[in-house]
C-alpha cells in the first residue's frame, strides 16, 4: 500500500496542525496544572471545531459527520494526539456505536452528538470488571416493557459531564460449551433518568484535564426502546468499535512520539556539554535513532491496520499490534527524551514531563498491554488448535 | 466581477531544499510541495473580496505538470469556485507564464488578476508585472491593503521606505505581500467539496503561444554554510571586533 499522504489528507493535517497550534496547545500547560478546562475555553474550542468541520469526523456525511475514511481518521487522531485530551476532547468524535441507533434514537441521540448538542459516554468498565468485562455486575432486569438497572461503572471518561450514557449491562445468561456466559445489552440512558447518578472520579496523573466519571444505577427504570442495537447483542456491538478505538490510541501515541522526537533532536543539537553538542555522544544520538525507528514502525502498524479497516478486513490482532507497539514505544520515547534533557526534562516549564505522564495511560486504556498480547497470541494459537 | 488568482506549486518552505548531484537544479522528486505562500495571500484576498460582495466568481489558475492539480484543489478547498490547469511538464520562465495567464484572463473576461508578489522557489518577482504590461492593465505590486471602489482601487504597498498609498484604474493586476492578510485554513467539509468543483485542463501547446525559455541555467549550488557566531561580553568588545576583525566600521 501507499503510505504517502494524498493531497486531501495533507490539507486536512495542515489545517488540524494550525488548529492545534493556535487553539489548543497554548492552553495545554495551564489546564494540566489546574486539572480543569474553563467552560468558556471548552465552548470556544467546540465552536471553532464545528466551524472548521472537525466535529464528528468519524461519522458519515449523511448524518452531518466528516465522513473520513479510517486512514485519514488515523492522521486526525495522530495530529490531535500531540496535545492534551482534555482540550482536543472538545472536538468530539462520537462513539461510532451510535450508528446502531434506530427509529427515534437517531434524532434523540445520534444527530445531537454530531451537531454538538449532546455528549455521550461509553460506559463499560466497572470497579470489579476492567480487563475481564464479563465479570460485569451491572444488570438490567426486565419488568414488562421496562428494564430495571442496578450497578455502577467507573473510569468513564469525558471532558464534560455527559448528557447520556451508552451503558452496558447484563440482561441474561446463555449456556455455552464453557459454561454460563452473560448476555450483555447496550442501553441509552439520559442523565436525568431517576435512579441514575453521575459523580466526578478521582484525579488522574495522566491527561489531567480530561475527566473520568463514576456512574451509579439504583433501581433505574428505562423503557425497552432505550436498547441500542439488539437485546443481548451489546458485546458484539461494542467489540466492533472497540477495535478501532485501539487504532486511535496508537495513532495518538505516534503523534506524541513525533513531538518528543522533535523536542529531543532540537535539544541534542543545541545543548552543549564537554565542549560539544550532546547529540555527538552516542549515549544521546542512539536514543534519537531508537525513537525515530520506533515512530516509523508504529506509524506503519497504524496505517496498516487503518488500511485494512478501510477495506473491511482488519483483524483484532492488527489493531492490538498497533496499540501494543505504539503505546509502549511512546513510553520509551518519553523516558529517553527526559534523559536527553537531563534535569530540565522533568521541569513543568517544558511539555516533556506532561507527555511522559500522558503516555503512561496509553498502555492501560482501551485494553492494557497484557490484554493486547492476549489478543495477538490467541489469534496465533487458534490457528493450530483443533 | 470575476477574479483570476494565479497560484504556483513550490517546494514546501518547511523542508530543506537539496541540490541535485549534477548541479542542474533543486531535487524535487518526492519532495513535499505546497502552494506558494504569497499566492495563498492572493487567494485569501480574492475570497474576502467575494465575501464583501465585490466579486462573484474566483478562478484559480496554474501552469504546470501532473501534480499541479493538487495545488489547484487546495485553492478550491480554500474557496475558489473553479480551477484551470494549463498543462506542461516544462518549467517556464515568467514571460511565458505571463503570456499564458494573459490568455486565460482574456478568455475568462476577468476584471482583476491577483498573484503572489513572487514565488519562493525562483524569487523572480516578474510575472505580475509582465502580465499587467501584456494586458495593458494597471499594476499594483507588493500590496498590503486593497480597496476596490467602482473602476478604481486604492492600494497600500510595502516599499523599502515604508507604506505607499496609490490609486489604480480597474481592471488591474495586483500582487500580494505577506502582510496583506492571514490566509484561512481549509475546513474539512471544503476538502471534500473541492473534489467536486470543476477543473479545466488546457494543453499548453493548444494555446499557440511562443513560450520558449530565453535563459539557460548553468549551475545550481548549495549556499555556503554559515560560520558559527561568537557571543561577545561587552559593547566595547563588539565595536572592537566589528572594526578590527570584520572591518565593517
Ligand atoms: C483515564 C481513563 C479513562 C478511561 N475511559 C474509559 C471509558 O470511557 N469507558 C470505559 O468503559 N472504560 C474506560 N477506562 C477504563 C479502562 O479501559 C480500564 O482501566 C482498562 O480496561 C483496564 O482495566 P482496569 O483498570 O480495571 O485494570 P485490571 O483489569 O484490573 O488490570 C490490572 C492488571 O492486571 C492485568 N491483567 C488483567 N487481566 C489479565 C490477563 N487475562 N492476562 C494478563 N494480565 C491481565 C492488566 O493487564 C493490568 O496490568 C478508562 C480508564 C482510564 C484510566
Ligand atoms: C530535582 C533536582 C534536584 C537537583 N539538585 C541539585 C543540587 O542540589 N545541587 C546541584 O549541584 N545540582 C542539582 N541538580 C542538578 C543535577 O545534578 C543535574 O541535573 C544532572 O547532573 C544532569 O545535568 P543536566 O541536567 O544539566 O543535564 P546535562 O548534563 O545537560 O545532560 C543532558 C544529557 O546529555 C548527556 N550527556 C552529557 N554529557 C555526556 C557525555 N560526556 N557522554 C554521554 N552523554 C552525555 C546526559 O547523560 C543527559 O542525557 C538537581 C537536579 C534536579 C532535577
Amino acid at each position: 500500500m501507499n503510505y504517502n499522504l494524498t493531497a486531501e489528507q495533507d490539507m486536512i493535517v495542515r489545517s488540524l496542525r494550525a488548529f492545534r497550534e493556535q487553539e489548543l496547545e497554548p492552553y495545554e500547560a495551564e489546564v494540566d496544572r489546574s486539572g480543569e478546562v474553563p467552560d468558556e475555553l471548552g465552548r470556544q474550542i467546540k465552536r471553532k471545531a464545528l466551524e472548521m468541520g472537525f466535529y464528528a469526523p468519524n461519522l458519515p456525511e449523511e448524518i452531518g459527520g466528516g465522513g473520513l475514511d479510517y486512514k485519514t481518521l488515523a492522521l486526525f487522531e495522530r495530529e490531535l494526539g500531540k496535545t492534551s485530551y482534555g482540550l482536543h476532547g472538545y472536538i468530539h468524535r462520537p462513539s461510532e456505536i451510535l450508528l446502531a441507533c434506530s427509529g427515534d434514537q437517531i434524532e434523540q441521540y445520534l444527530r445531537p452528538c454530531v451537531s454538538g448538542e449532546k455528549k455521550e459516554v461509553f460506559a463499560l468498565t466497572e470497579p470489579g470488571a476492567g480487563s475481564d468485562i464479563l465479570a460485569m455486575a451491572t444488570n438490567a432486569k426486565r419488568d414488562g416493557d421496562d428494564f430495571i438497572i442496578n450497578g455502577s461503572k467507573h473510569f468513564i471518561s469525558s471532558p464534560v459531564i455527559p448528557d447520556f450514557a451508552i451503558l452496558f449491562a447484563w440482561t441474561g445468561v446463555q449456556q455455552t460449551k464453557r459454561g454460563e456466559r452473560k448476555l450483555v445489552t447496550a442501553f441509552l440512558i439520559d442523565r436525568d433518568t431517576p435512579g441514575f447518578t453521575i459523580e466526578r472520579g478521582p484525579r488522574c496523573a495522566a491527561q489531567r484535564a480530561y475527566h473520568t466519571w463514576q456512574l451509579s444505577f439504583h433501581q433505574c427504570r428505562v423503557h425497552q426502546d432505550q436498547i441500542l442495537g439488539d437485546e443481548g447483542q451489546g458485546f458484539e456491538l461494542a467489540d466492533k468499535w472497540l477495535k478501532m478505538g485501539r487504532v486511535w490510541v496508537a495513532a495518538a501515541a505516534c503523534g506524541k512520539m513525533e513531538r518528543l522526537l522533535e523536542l529531543a533532536t532540537r535539544y541534542a543539537t543545541e545543548r552543549k556539554q564537554f565542549g560539544q553538542a550532546i547529540g555527538k555522544f552516542q549515549g544521546t544520538s542512539f536514543k534519537l535513532a531508537d525513537i525515530a525507528t520506533d515512530l516509523q514502525a508504529a506509524d506503519l502498524l497504524v496505517m496498516h491496520a487503518a488500511d485494512k479497516a478501510d477495506q473491511g478486513i482488519m483483524e483484532p490482532d492488527d489493531a492490538a499490534k498497533a496499540k501494543l507497539f505504539a503505546s509502549e514505544a511512546v513510553g520509551r520515547a518519553a523516558d529517553s527524551t527526559i534523559q536527553i534533557y537531563g534535569g530540565m526534562g522533568l521541569m513543568e516549564e517544558l511539555p516533556i514531563e506532561r507527555l511522559w505522564r500522558d503516555a503512561r495511560l496509553d498502555r492501560i486504556w482501551d485494553g492494557t498491554s497484557e490484554i493486547q498480547r492476549h489478543i495477538i497470541s490467541r489469534s496465533l494459537l487458534r490457528q493450530y488448535e483443533s | 466581477m470575476k477574479i483570476l488568482v494565479c497560484v504556483k506549486r513550490v517546494l514546501d518552505p518547511q523542508v530543506k531544499a537539496r541540490v541535485k548531484a549534477d548541479g542542474s537544479g533543486v531535487d524535487l522528486a518526492n519532495a513535499k510541495m505546497t502552494m506558494n505562500p504569497f499566492c495563498e495571500n492572493a487567494l485569501e484576498e480574492a475570497l474576502r473580496l467575494r465575501e464583501a460582495g465585490a466579486a462573484e466568481e474566483i478562478i484559480v489558475a496554474s501552469v504546470g505538470g501532473g501534480k499541479t492539480e493538487e495545488t489547484l484543489r487546495h485553492g478550491l478547498a480554500m474557496g475558489a469556485d473553479r480551477a484551470i490547469q494549463v498543462v506542461t511538464e516544462e518549467a517556464l520562465e515568467p514571460l511565458a507564464i505571463a503570456k499564458v495567464l494573459k490568455n486565460v484572463a482574456e478568455q475568462e473576461e476577468v476584471g482583476l488578476v491577483l498573484a503572489g508578489k513572487q514565488a519562493i522557489d525562483d524569487d523572480s518577482n516578474q510575472t505580475a508585472q509582465m502580465l499587467s504590461a501584456l494586458l495593458g492593465w494597471s499594476q499594483a505590486t507588493f500590496c498590503s491593503d486593497i480597496k476596490i471602489e467602482g473602476d478604481k482601487a486604492t492600494i497600500i504597498r510595502e516599499v523599502d521606505a515604508g507604506l505607499e498609498t496609490i490609486e489604480v484604474k480597474m481592471p488591474s493586476v495586483m500582487s500580494a505581500d505577506l502582510r496583506l492578510n492571514e490566509p484561512r485554513y481549509v475546513k474539512l467539509p471544503d476538502v471534500m467539496k473541492a473534489k467536486r468543483k470543476p477543473m479545466d485542463k488546457i494543453e499548453l501547446g493548444s494555446l499557440g503561444l511562443d513560450t520558449t525559455n530565453r535563459m539557460t541555467t548553468l549551475q545550481v549550488e548549495e549556499p555556503e554554510g554559515r560560520a558559527a557566531g561568537v557571543i561577545v561580553n561587552s559593547v566595547g568588545e563588539l565595536v572592537e571586533k566589528l572594526r578590527n576583525e570584520a572591518k565593517v566600521i
